[in-house]
This record gives structure tokens, sequence and C-alpha cells, in this order.
């Protein structure tokens, strides 16, 4: 299953407007992705488009999370939302 | 036309179409099945579709919104059609829970989980609660809970408002308030006198009234007219003239022949304080510090709190700002400080007595307050709310002692306090009196109940009368102690001569009432005002003892107040 590794870049960590950006973001993305804090078993990772879990999972500035999506066009998906992590939504 | 009394809170007459503020939402009953012959699948797609509805609107919403609300309600808009919250009421459709009951019961465990995360997190657990609200109000086809949005201003109709309603009341968008419930005292008398909305409460009926009628409210005399005739379209434009008027406050309040009054300001942060600034406030006389974190579900640091005192102390340099301590408990609730589940809460732990139950916030407040005052330069007085005795006084005068604090003193809300005011001013530099608490202690009457808004005005000879014996405390302590009044009954003109005359050295209100109570004091004479003192401690009845003050005030009427 393809996967991506990206480290947070918002100021305020993925929570509040960047965690709203994002989880639109992987909703639209055409496939299921899943997202966890990297060293997390695969299986205890949470639905990407889902901003309540994002809210869960508490990832801070500099953290790193791992991004999985299985699936036509699951490469290219996981790519675009790699950037958005690694963008500063809080300075936009 | 149709007549609706009801008792009149915030001055004006407006002519308006109304918008009725929808019932909040009611939890469906536990144990809640599906109706025979839905199967779940059914049920699911019908909460998906309430849900993806729901979002819809939000998300529409947002679009027109600007600033922190459109990202609050971008992000509650994604929480409405979540797969966290939709799959857990999915689960419990399948095991043949009604679609209702099984979104109301996810939405109470993603809220928990939320609120046991802490901090920003805990935060947003309103929020899904809020769109729990929403959906199930879908589901029932009725209106989604919380003030209506509309495009064009609008009367809002309600049974009563709550302080979080505030935030989302646009006073740009709202003409009036007038509530079915709620007494002269209630949040929606509040909110409305510091939004300088004419308001009426406690008028029985106007709930039952169709969207979109149009309405004459007068907010003087406590009437509401459903299909106003053209008398009233004139009245209605005449007072848009007079208020014009009553705009400006010089700056000082005085009595005719000198007697100064200073005219202070109610304020609940630093946009509060600025506004107040502007119209004139000779400072601040009650900071509700508890309104700067009312939507808070955890203690905020001494560095936050600092700051949001800071920003009250930097509007008014060189002047004074008597600043509360959080004032939390009964209608204003803190997670970390009160417990909900008081069977008697107005007699609860709230106000001081949080710190027997929940000790280091005070003293973490008052901490930060010294912090703030010297980083400012106002002069900083503070005091604790819902003292009752001289010993807790004198306990609260010794931990601002400690924190650094000059000039501490007491709220005088509670009738022990009032009665015992001489050896309580012993203990402290001041006192200030809550008319608001008062009434509702001294009459034994809620503050929040419509059916008692008679029993429940400061105007009530009892409440008088505790008033003047603060005041004969204070002399009778002997070192000519400051006693205010910071309740709403300052912000009453007629009322404000009265305590005046009954010996209060300053008054205290919402910053839009400076300029009436002003205008109307410069009219009297301090022996005058002692007179109508006199005169209103004698009346038999709060009616009647309105009623002759009023009479001898006619600037009141030239001045359609």
């Amino acid at each position: 299953m393809p996967e991506r590794t990206a480290t947070i870049a918002s100021r305020s960590g993925l929570h509040a407007r960047p965690a709203a950006l994002f989880a639109e973001a992987a909703g639209n993305a055409g496939v299921d992705v899943t997202i966890s804090m990297q060293g997390e078993p695969a299986d205890e990772a949470l639905d990407a488009a889902s901003i309540l879990s994002l809210m869960t999972l508490g990832a801070a500035k500099g953290d790193v999370v791992v991004l999985r999506a299985d699936g036509d066009g699951a490469d290219q998906a996981l790519d675009a939302l790699v950037t958005l992590l690694e963008t500063d939504l809080d300075a936009e | 036309m149709q007549n609706f009394p009801g008792v009149g809170v915030s001055p004006g007459r407006i002519i308006g179409t109304i918008r009725q503020m929808p019932k909040p939402i009611s939890e469906p009953p536990a144990g809640q099945q599906l109706p025979a012959g839905v199967t779940p699948e059914d049920a699911t797609a019908g909460l998906k579709a309430a849900a993806q509805a729901v979002h819809d609107e939000l998300k529409a919403r947002a679009a027109h919104a600007t600033g922190d609300g459109k990202a609050v309600l971008e992000a509650t808009a994604l929480m409405a059609k979540d797969t966290m919250l939709l799959k857990g009421a999915a689960k419990l459709v399948a095991r043949g829970v009604s679609s209702e009951r099984a979104i109301w019961e996810s939405g109470s465990s993603v809220s928990e989980m939320l609120h046991n995360l802490g901090g920003y997190m805990a935060e947003r657990a309103t929020d899904v609660l809020d769109v729990r609200a929403r959906i199930v109000a879908e589901l029932r086809g009725v209106p989604a809970p919380g003030i209506p949005s509309s495009n064009t201003p609008f009367v809002l109709v309600a049974e009563d408002l709550a302080p979080a309603d505030t935030a989302t009341l646009d006073p740009n968008k709202v003409l009036a308030l007038v509530t079915a419930g709620g007494g002269p005292q209630s949040h929606t008398a509040i909110i409305a006198r510091s939004l300088g909305l004419p308001a009426v409460v406690a008028a029985v009926g106007v709930d039952e009234l169709p969207d979109g009628i149009e309405v004459y409210v007068d907010g003087a005399a406590g009437a509401i007219t459903a299909e106003p005739d053209d008398s009233l379209r004139a009245a209605a434009e005449a007072w848009a003239a007079t208020a014009s008027l009553l705009a400006d406050f010089s700056g000082t309040g005085t009595t005719s022949d000198g007697h100064l009054v200073p005219l202070l300001a109610n304020v609940g942060g630093g946009k509060d304080a600025e506004a107040a600034a502007k119209l004139g406030a000779q400072g601040v006389g009650l900071f509700r510090t508890e309104f700067c974190f009312l939507e808070r579900d955890t203690e905020p640091t001494v560095e936050e709190q600092a700051a949001a005192y800071k920003s009250v102390f930097d509007a008014f340099p060189g002047k004074k700002v008597v600043l509360r301590t959080l004032d939390a408990g009964a209608d204003k609730p803190l997670p970390f400080l009160t417990d909900s589940t008081e069977p008697n809460p107005a007699l609860g732990v709230r106000g001081y007595r949080t710190d027997f139950t929940t000790p280091g916030v005070l003293e973490r407040q008052l901490e930060a307050i010294a912090l703030a005052e010297k980083q400012s330069e106002a002069d900083v007085w503070v005091m604790a709310p819902m003292i009752s005795t001289a010993e807790e006084a004198a306990r609260f005068a010794s931990m601002c002692s400690e924190a650094g604090i000059k000039t501490p003193g007491v709220m005088v809300e509670v009738p022990s306090a009032a009665l015992t005011a001489e050896s309580i001013l012993r203990e402290v530099g001041f006192a200030s009196l809550g008319t608001n608490d008062l009434t509702q202690y001294a009459m034994a009457a809620d503050r929040q109940l419509g059916p008692l808004a008679a029993l429940n005005t400061p105007w009530q000879p009892a409440v008088l009368r505790l008033v003047g014996l603060t005041v004969e405390g204070s002399r009778a302590e002997g070192h000519n102690k400051p006693v205010g009044v910071c309740g709403e009954a300052a912000a009453d003109p007629a009322l404000a001569v009265v305590l005046t005359g009954l010996g209060v050295s300053t008054l205290s209100m919402t910053a839009r009432s400076l300029a009436a109570v002003a205008a109307v004091l410069k009219t009297v004479t301090l022996e005058e005002a002692q007179q109508l003192a006199k005169l209103a401690l004698s009346a038999p009845s709060a009616t009647e003892a309105r009623a002759w003050v009023r009479e001898k005030l006619p600037v009141l009427h030239e001045l359609g107040l």
C-alpha cells in the first residue's frame, strides 16, 4: 500500500483551520486516506477525512505523520496531501 | 392590533418584523428504537442526508462570515458529516436504535472524548453538541437551534437568552429583543442594555407570533403591539430623533448643585472597555472577569489572564478600574470551577465561595491582576463577589495583600453583607452593591423567572433599604469608605437619582446608559435626590416607589426615558 511521511508545518499543529483544510482535502481525494503518528501500527491509523479524528491525533508542529491510501490515483492523492501538511496553513 | 404587555428593560421604540428563536432541541428518549418498517440501512441513509444538509447550511453561512467566525463555521460544517460521528451513530442504528437517539449518543461520546483531551480540543466539545442538535433538528424537520440567520434586520423573539447567545447575536441584524420569559435582571435585559437595543421581557404569548409579522416594541413602557398603526409608526420615528440627542455624555457625573457622582462602566473585556472609554465613562466600576473565560473549559494561565486584564486597564490610564474576581456558578458555570449538579445553584458554591472547593484559582487570578497592574497605568481596585461575612472579607483582603493588590473590596449582593456592612468595611477598602443579585436574594425570587418579574425589581423598598443600610454601615465605620452601585439599577436614570440620594458614591452601568443617567442626574440637587430617596423608601410597593419618583422627574418624559 502506498504511504508517505510528512512533517506538520502549521504553527498551531493539525488543529483548527489547518485540520479543517486538510480533512476537506482528504475527503475530496477520491481514495480513502488514513493518518497515524510515525511509529504507530497501521491498523490503528485514523480516517484522514475526519476532522474529529485529526483533533484526537493531536499532531503538533514538527511532528511526523504517516499517510496511507490504496487504489487508483493513491500516489497522486498522497503527494498532494503531503504538500498541504508541509505548508504553514496558519500563515495564509 | 394585538397588544402584549411585558416589562420594559431597555428603552427605545422601534418597528420591525420578528424572527422567532427556535426552541432548544430536546433529547430523544433513551432506548428509543427505529420505527417499525424502517430498516437500519434506510435510517443510516436518512442520517447521512440530514448530516449533509447541516454541513451545506453551515458551509453556506461560512461563505458569508469573516475572520474567526468563518474558521469556526468551516470546522463545524466538517464535523457535521464527520465519519467518526456518523460511524458511531450507524453502529447504534444497526442495533435498532432510532437515528435521532443514535446521533445523540454518538455526539455525546465524541464530545466527551474531546473534553477529556483538554485544551483546544475540549473547547471544540461544545461545537460537536451544537452539530448534533442541528442534525436532530434536521431529522425532525424543525428549525435549527440558535439565533436565526437573516440578511435583513429583525426583532428577535425568544423564550429567554443565555450569556452564550451574546457571542452569536449580531447587533447590526437585531433591532430589538423580546422574550416571553425572563425578568428585568435576566441575561436578555443585560445583553440588550449593553448593545443599546430596545427590549421587553416577560411578555406572555409573544412566542406564539408567526415569523415575519410586524411589531412595535416600546422598551421603556414594556409594550409590544402586533401590526402597528400610523400613530405607533410616528412614535417610532419620534424616538429615532430623541435617541440621537441622548448619545453624548460630557464625562462628569454631577447633580445640578455640583455634588460629584462619578459615572463608571460595566465591562466584560478589552473591547467593551475601549467602547466605554469612547462613550465618556469615568472609569470601570465593574469588570466582569469571568466573561473573558466563559467559553473556556480549563483555567486560563496567569499570563493569558494578565493579558486580558491589561487590555481593560489600558483603556483607562490614570483612572479607576474595579475588577471583580471570577464570578462563576449558578447561571454562569465554568467547568473548571463549578459543580453543575447542585440542586440549588443560586444558593450554592458560586462567586468567592468557589475558593472553598477549588483553592488556587483565586490566588492565581490575584497574581495575574497584580502582574497586569504593574504593566499599566490604571488605578486598580479588586473585589470579591458573593461575600456574606466580615470573616470572608478579611480573608479576601489578606489574599489581596499577599498578591500585592492595594485596594481590596467586596460586592454586597447577599443581604447579610448589607446588614453587617460596618464590620465588613472594617476589613476592606470599599463596597460595591450588585443590585441584581441583592434583589434576587432579598426577595427570594430567581432572577431568571418571568412569573417573578414583579418581585425582581431593585425598586422594591426592601432592596432600597438594604442599599441605605450599606451606606450607613460605611458611615459608622468612620473612614468614609466608598459604597458604589454596579448593578443594573444604576442604569435606570430615575433609580440612579434615588441611589445618589441614598448616599451611594459612584454609579456603574452599561456604557450605553451613561448619557441618559447623566442627563437626568444634572437636573436635581443633592437635597432633592435625598428627598426622592426618602419618598421611594416610604412607598408600600415597588410599583408605587417607581411611579412616585418618576412623577417628580418630568425630565424623564421629555427625554422619552
